[in-house]
């Protein structure tokens, strides 16, 4: 079975994902790992390191061999189709991991593929398995996510990230709040799918403010997002998560970030214990684990 | 006054919006390898809009799926079939559920403007269609 975008899947399906990763949690924890057989085929034509070495981590884990197209330097450079560079690489492996900047690319890949491909970022669109690692991330950490509170802060207009969560988090029932600087909100149309397709009722800010959150997501503002320069350094300024943004909030509030991160978050908060981000990227592997397996299953 | 011949068996497409004919045609597939006789009327005076265009194409009679499509353009056109001099079908353009191989996504970061395969969409509430690739979301307008 394919995973290509999130926008398909439903809560069932979302929660099989769930109970899989966490079953490989414990598998993991115990150190014995049900192994199987195959090949994944990790295919990056744009470079992301983290997401590769996770997927690739995963598969090493689950007992599975990688092999690893170097979409820089192959035949793409002389010229070879799209589609003759999938049905190739198809012949070689079990599942396809595949990264690439255009949007609606894994979509592409899995029509011409005979093996299960799985979507590791196709462009601004989705990113299917980083949002249910984040999912999993929140549930593991915080349990019910109906009552749960969760902001949403940065750059909510170029982040597929933040896109996808708000549509993961509104068919789970969770309080939203949608915080960034005038001219980087989420785009309407996707605060719109929500509403109609979940019912979901959002909060929209342009001020920090992490009073009453459970979960704070931060992704990071660029500043050349900006025309003007001053507003772009005082935005920077206002968005990076400060110790003293820390002050009164509840105990057992978290922050997650997709990471890598720049300077949105500095040192002195990855030392606090609400900073989580780092057990949220480890969850990365039980979820791709469950991802493979499940996309083996068919 | 410009007159064009009435036409025994074909199509006449009325209703278009102004200015919307040759996109029409195109959306049609007909151009000058199409055997028969085509005439596009434009900017011919209107009760209703104050202009429109009338498209009158000999020789087939235009199927309902195609129709449909002439919504994407112009959502007011009727289609009329004739045959023996008489109409025999009115029809009213109406958006089509899903669409593929017409039209062309506007995102220039979709990987149908790069690689040779046909676009598809499917329709969303308010004149809205999602592209089968990059999962946007247009404006009808937007596609053609
Ligand atoms: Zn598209």
């Amino acid at each position: 079975m394919d995973l290509i975008s999130f926008r398909e899947l439903e809560k069932k399906d979302v929660e099989d994902y769930f109970q899989r990763a966490e079953e490989m949690d414990h598998q993991l924890a115990r150190k014995k790992v049900e192994k199987l057989d195959g090949i994944v085929a990790t295919m990056f034509f744009e470079p992301s390191t983290r997401t590769k070495l996770s997927f690739q981590s995963a598969a090493e884990r689950l007992g599975m061999q990688v092999v690893d197209f170097l979409g820089e330097t192959s035949s793409l450079k002389k010229g070879e189709s799209f589609e003759d560079t999938i049905r190739t690489v198809d012949g070689y492996a079990d599942v396809i991991v595949i990264r690439h900047p255009m949007e609606g690319s894994a979509r592409l890949a899995s029509e011409f593929a005979k093996a299960p491909v799985l979507n590791g970022g196709d462009g601004g669109n989705q990113h299917p398995s980083q949002t249910l690692l984040d999912l999993y991330t929140l549930k593991k950490m915080k349990g019910e996510f109906k009552g749960m509170n969760v902001q949403l802060v940065g750059d909510l207009k170029h982040a597929r990230t933040m896109r996808s969560l708000l549509f993961g988090l509104s068919m789970f029932g969770a309080n939203v709040k949608l915080v960034a600087p005038r001219g980087l909100e989420m785009a309407p149309e996707a605060v719109e799918e929500v509403k109609k397709k979940f019912g979901a009722k959002l909060e929209f800010s342009e001020e920090i403010d992490f009073a009453g959150a459970d979960v704070v997501y931060v992704c990071r503002i660029q500043e050349e997002r900006f025309e003007d320069k001053y507003e772009a350094m005082s935005m920077k300024k206002k968005f990076t998560i400060k110790p003293e943004y820390l002050r009164g909030v509840k105990n057992d509030m978290i922050i997650l970030h997709p990471l890598p991160k720049i300077d949105e978050i500095p040192p002195e908060v990855d030392k606090s214990p609400h900073a989580r981000y780092f057990d949220q990227a480890r969850n990365g592997i039980p979820m791709r684990m469950a991802i493979i397996k499940k996309a083996l299953e068919g | 006054m410009l007159t064009v011949d009435t036409i025994d068996n074909g199509t006449v497409v009325d209703h278009i919006k102004a200015g919307m004919g040759r996109k029409v045609l195109d959306l049609m597939g007909i151009d000058q390898n199409y055997p028969h006789r085509v005439a596009l009327m434009i900017n011919v005076p209107s009760k209703k809009t104050g202009k429109k265009d009338i498209l009158k194409i000999e020789g087939i009679l235009v199927s309902d799926e195609k129709t449909d499509l002439i919504a994407l353009v112009s959502p007011k056109a009727t289609v009329n079939h004739i045959q023996g001099g008489k109409v025999v079908k009115k029809s009213q353009a109406e958006l089509p559920e899903k669409i593929s191989g017409v039209g062309k996504c506007p995102n220039p970061k979709c990987i149908c403007n790069s690689e040779k395969v046909p676009t598809r969409f499917t329709a969303e509430p308010a004149d809205g269609y999602r592209c089968g690739y990059c999962e946007r979301r247009f404006a009808a307008s937007e596609l053609v």
